[in-house]
């Protein structure tokens, strides 16, 4: 059980929990990454993530079907979205379902690992001084290290 | 073929998408890049280093190297900042 979403609009992480427990596991793990708040960037206004329609949700899907490869997966759900997000909303959701629980920890820090350095996104920040597209940072390559 | 810019290099080109037909002596990506530099200042800025440059051809990942023909779509981005 996958589910792959692109979407301007929020998920809803009850929603998406009841998902990944309908599977039957044992143990789901989730992940959400958020805007940043602004006590601790006061210049942020926003972000806006730009991706590459098809090329997106075929990356995912080939990252996803390598977690299955690697830990038994009963349901795997990644939801990311586009467009102009404040502070402190949602920017990613990544959910994994196993019977036990360091399947579902390790694949879903394997499956944003590799979405962070695969999938094509784009973020362009917005603050009070300007706009900047944001470069792409060395940890997140050395991440992807440890799975190799 | 359908070429397609996305992030800063679409704001250099001035266009997140256009059709060319592929010119003759152009095999590889990185001598469509080359001729694509010749289209306009904008694009000049945007390929300029291609070490800072990602590719997808039919939306997969290629390389410079990466011989190409006039069906297919060609994508240039930076370094993907998605998560």
């Amino acid at each position: 059980m996958q589910k792959i979403l692109i979407s301007e609009a929020d998920f809803d992480i009850k929603a998406e929990y009841a998902a990944l427990k309908k599977t039957g596991v044992g143990a789901v793990v989730m992940f959400a990454g958020i805007v940043r708040d602004t006590a601790k960037d006061p210049q942020l206004v926003a972000m806006t993530l730009e991706h590459y329609p098809g090329m997106t949700e075929q990356e995912i899907d080939n990252i996803i079907k390598q977690a299955e490869a690697r830990w038994p997966l009963q349901g795997v759900r990644v939801i990311h979205r586009v467009g102009r997000l404040l502070p402190e909303e949602n920017i990613v959701f990544v959910g994994t379902a196993s019977a036990h629980r360091a399947p579902a920890f390790e694949s879903a820090a394997f499956i944003m690992d590799y979405l962070k350095t695969n999938a094509p996104f784009w973020k362009k920040e917005e603050s009070k001084t300007g706009s900047v597209w944001v470069d792409a940072r060395q940890v997140d390559e050395t991440a992807l290290k440890k799975w190799q | 073929m359908k070429i397609l810019y996305f992030a800063w290099m679409r704001e250099h080109t001035g266009c997140s998408t256009e059709e060319i037909r592929l010119p003759e002596n152009v095999a590889n990506i990185s001598e469509l890049a080359r001729y694509l530099r010749g289209r306009s200042a904008g694009h000049e800025a945007a390929l300029r280093n291609l070490k800072t440059v990602r590719v997808a051809i039919n939306r997969k990942y290629a390389n410079l190297e990466s011989p190409i023909t006039d069906s297919d779509e060609i994508a240039f981005f930076p370094p993907v900042t998605g998560g």
